[in-house]
C-alpha cells in the first residue's frame, strides 16, 4: 500500500473511532443543535421585529438563517481543538503516536469527524429555519453549493482549532480561548444585522471579515439575497463564495502543515 | 543472547533542565529489565525516547537493531506502549478500542478482530468487551491498555509503571499477566516506584537518580551491595523511640531510620543473631517499651535508601516537575 492509501485508511479508522464517541453520547449531538435552535428562535422573536434596513422582500428569517448557519459551524469548530486537547490529556495521542500509522491520520481524522457533526446541526437549523419562515428560493444545485460553502469554511478552521488544542491542552482553556476570537469574528460581520448600520471602521472589518462572506454567499446561493438588493461596495462582498474559498484554502495551506508539526512533536506532561 | 534494546550515553534536555545525563543499558532478548528510580529520576523519559515519542539530544536507542531516531517508522511496528495512563478511549468498547489498535497496525480487519478476541479473553475482559471502556474500573482499563499494546504481538514491550494506582488485588493480578507475557518470550523494559513490582517481576535492574544511572544488577546483587542486615525494632512511644536510638546507635553500621508515625527503628547491623542479643541487653532497664524487635535481610527498599539517600516514593516535587 502507498503513504497515501494508509492516510486513508487510518483517517477512516479515527473518523470512525470519533463518530462512535458521537453515538454513545447522544448528549453532544442535542446539545451542539439545541443552542443553534436557541439563536434561531431567540433572534427571530426577540430582535427580528426591531432589525430595520433589510433588503425589500426579504423577511428576517431569511436574512437571518444563513448567518446562524456559518455562525453555528464555526463555533462547532472549536470542538476540535477541544477533542484533541482531551485526547492529549488521556495519552491516547501519545498511543497513537507509538503506532506505525499515518503521522496526520489522527488529526484528519478528528477534522472529518466533527465536519461530520457540523453537518447533521446544519441540517437540525435548516429545519427549524423552515418551521420558522427561512425559504431557500434558489436551485437545489446552488442550495448544495451554499451548503457546501459552509462546510468547507468551518472545515479550514477546524484545522486552526486542531493547531490551537495542541498547544494548549487543557479542553476547557481551548472552548474559553476560541470564544474570545470567535465571538468577535461571527458578530462583527453581517450574521445577524445589515453592514450599513455598523461605524466605518467597524464596517470595514466586517466587510472583509470572512465570516461576512461565507455569510453573504450562503445568502446569495441559498436566494435569501433578492436581485433589489444594493450591491455590496467591498470586493470581497461582491465575490463571497470565491474570497471564502481563498481564505479556506490559505487556512488550511498554513494550518495543515502546522498542526501536523504539532502534533508530531507534542507528548502528554 | 543478543540484545533488544540497546542504550549508549542517552542525554535529554527540557530548556535547563537536564532529564537524562547519558543513560546507558541493554535488555536481553526475552527478559524483563525493571527501571527503578523515584519520581523525576528519568524513567519515562527513557520510556518516551524508546517509543519514538521523544528524541534524544544525546547518545542513541536501538530497538532489535533500529535505530529509535532514524527508524523510527520501523521501532514503531516492532514495539507496544503502555503509558502512565491507561490510554483507552473510555467511549469505545474493550473490544473496539483493540480492533481500532490493530487496524493502526495494519493488522487488516479479520486478523484484528481475531487478535482482540484472544486478547480480551485472555486479560479476563471477555463479559465486558461490548461495554465502553468507560464502565471499566482501574484495573480494566489497565488491563485492556496492555492488550491493546500487544495486538501486533511487539517483540519488546514497553510498561510504564504498569501498576501506579491500583488496588492492592488489582496489581496482584497484573503482576500474573506480565509474569505471563514473559514466558511467551516478549522483551519488557518495565518502570516502577514499586520495589517489590520489581523484585518480583524483573531479571535485571537498573536504577537511576536525576538522569543517571546509579546502580544495576540482579535484586541479590543489588541488596548484596547495601550488605548486611537489618535490626527493625517498634517501641510504645517517641521518646521511646529517642531513646532507643541514643542506646542503639553503637551497634549502627550506618545511619539508622526511624519513623515517629509507626514508631519504629530500623537500623543496619552486622554480625546476626549476636547484634541482636546484644540489642536487647543494651535496651534491658532503659525503660524503653518494647513492643517488637526482629533481623531482616535488607530489601530493595534499604537498597534505594542507601544508593539515593532518600526513598523511592519520596518524590522531589521540583525535579519531577521540570521532568515532565
Amino acid at each position: 500500500m502507498s503513504a497515501l492509501s494508509h492516510t486513508l485508511s487510518d483517517s477512516v479508522v479515527i473518523t470512525r473511532r470519533n463518530l462512535i464517541k458521537v453515538k454513545r453520547v447522544p448528549d453532544l449531538i442535542v446539545f451542539a443543535t439545541l443552542s443553534p435552535i436557541m439563536f434561531v428562535l431567540l433572534f427571530r422573536y426577540v430582535f427580528g421585529g426591531a432589525i430595520a434596513g433589510l433588503p425589500d422582500g426579504v423577511s428576517y428569517a431569511e436574512f437571518l438563517l444563513p448567518g446562524i448557519f456559518a455562525q453555528t459551524v464555526v463555533f462547532g469548530s472549536t470542538t476540535t481543538g477541544a477533542s484533541i486537547a482531551e485526547d492529549l490529556q488521556k495519552g491516547l495521542v501519545d498511543r497513537f503516536r507509538s503506532l506505525p500509522m499515518s503521522r496526520s491520520a489522527v488529526l484528519i481524522g478528528r477534522t472529518v469527524a466533527d465536519l461530520g457533526l457540523n453537518a447533521i446541526s446544519i441540517l437540525v437549523m435548516a429545519l427549524t429555519g423552515l418551521v420558522v419562515g427561512w425559504r431557500i428560493t434558489s436551485s437545489p444545485l446552488e442550495a448544495a453549493a451554499g451548503f457546501l460553502v459552509l462546510l468547507v469554511f468551518a472545515f479550514a478552521v477546524s484545522w486552526m482549532m486542531a493547531l490551537v488544542g495542541l498547544l494548549v491542552r487543557t479542553p476547557e482553556v481551548v472552548n474559553n480561548a476560541s470564544f474570545i476570537v470567535i465571538f468577535p469574528l461571527t458578530f462583527v460581520a453581517n450574521t445577524f444585522v445589515p453592514l450599513e448600520t455598523f461605524p466605518s471602521v467597524l464596517r470595514t472589518f466586517a466587510e472583509w471579515n470572512p465570516v461576512s462572506s461565507v455569510v453573504q454567499a450562503a445568502r446569495e446561493l441559498f436566494g435569501n439575497q433578492p436581485a433589489s438588493a444594493p450591491v455590496p461596495d467591498a470586493w470581497s462582498l461582491q465575490h463571497p463564495a470565491l474570497y471564502t474559498l481563498i481564505w479556506a484554502a490559505v487556512i488550511l495551506a498554513v494550518f495543515v502543515p502546522l498542526a501536523v508539526r504539532a502534533y508530531l512533536r507534542t507528548a502528554t506532561r | 543472547m543478543s540484545d533488544a534494546v540497546v542504550v549508549e550515553g542517552l542525554v535529554k534536555k527540557f530548556g535547563d533542565f537536564t532529564a537524562l545525563r547519558g543513560v546507558d543499558l541493554t535488555v536481553a532478548r526475552g527478559t524483563v529489565l525493571g527501571l527503578l528510580g523515584p519520581n523525576g529520576a528519568g524513567k519515562t523519559t527513557v520510556v518516551r525516547i524508546l517509543s519514538t515519542l521523544l528524541r534524544p539530544d544525546g547518545g542513541r536507542a536501538e530497538i532489535t537493531g533500529l535505530d529509535v531516531v532514524t527508524q523510527a517508522d520501523q521501532v514503531r511496528s516492532v514495539i507496544g506502549l503502555t503509558g502512565q495512563y491507561a490510554a483507552v478511549d473510555e467511549y469505545l468498547t474493550g473490544e473496539e478500542n483493540l480492533e481500532m489498535v490493530g487496524r493502526l497496525y495494519r493488522l487488516g480487519k479479520k486478523e484484528s478482530r481475531a487478535r482482540a478476541g484472544q486478547l480480551l479473553e485472555r486479560f479476563d475482559l471477555t463479559d465486558a468487551a461490548r461495554r465502553p471502556a468507560k464502565t471499566y474500573s482501574g484495573g480494566m482499563r489497565r488491563r485492556l491498555d496492555i492488550a491493546a499494546s500487544l495486538i501486533a504481538r511487539p517483540q519488546v514491550l514497553f510498561l510504564d509503571e504498569p501498576t501506579t494506582g491500583l488496588d492492592p488485588r488489582s496489581r496482584l493480578g497484573m503482576w500474573e499477566f506480565i509474569a505471563d507475557l514473559v514466558s511467551d518470550g516478549t522483551t519488557i523494559l518495565l518502570t516502577t516506584q514499586y520495589l517489590e513490582e520489581a523484585d518480583r517481576l524483573a531479571d535485571r535492574m537498573v536504577v537511576i537518580d536525576r538522569g543517571s544511572v546509579i546502580a544495576r544488577g540482579t535484586a541479590d546483587e543489588l541488596k548484596a551491595q547495601v550488605g548486611g542486615e537489618r535490626l527493625e525494632l517498634t517501641v510504645g512511644s517517641v521518646e521511646g523511640l529517642g531513646r532507643a536510638v541514643e542506646l542503639l546507635r553503637p551497634l549502627a553500621v550506618d545511619d539508622p531510620q526511624r519513623d515517629e508515625q509507626t514508631r519504629r527503628l530500623t537500623l543496619p547491623v552486622k554480625g546476626g543473631a549476636a547484634t541482636l542479643a546484644e540489642a536487647l541487653r543494651l535496651l534491658e532497664g532503659s525503660g524503653v517499651e518494647l513492643l517488637d524487635v526482629g533481623l531482616r535481610r535488607p530489601d530493595l527498599d534499604d537498597v534505594f535508601l542507601t544508593l539515593t539517600g532518600h526513598s523511592a516514593d519520596d518524590a522531589d516535587p521540583a525535579t519531577e516537575e521540570q521532568a515532565r
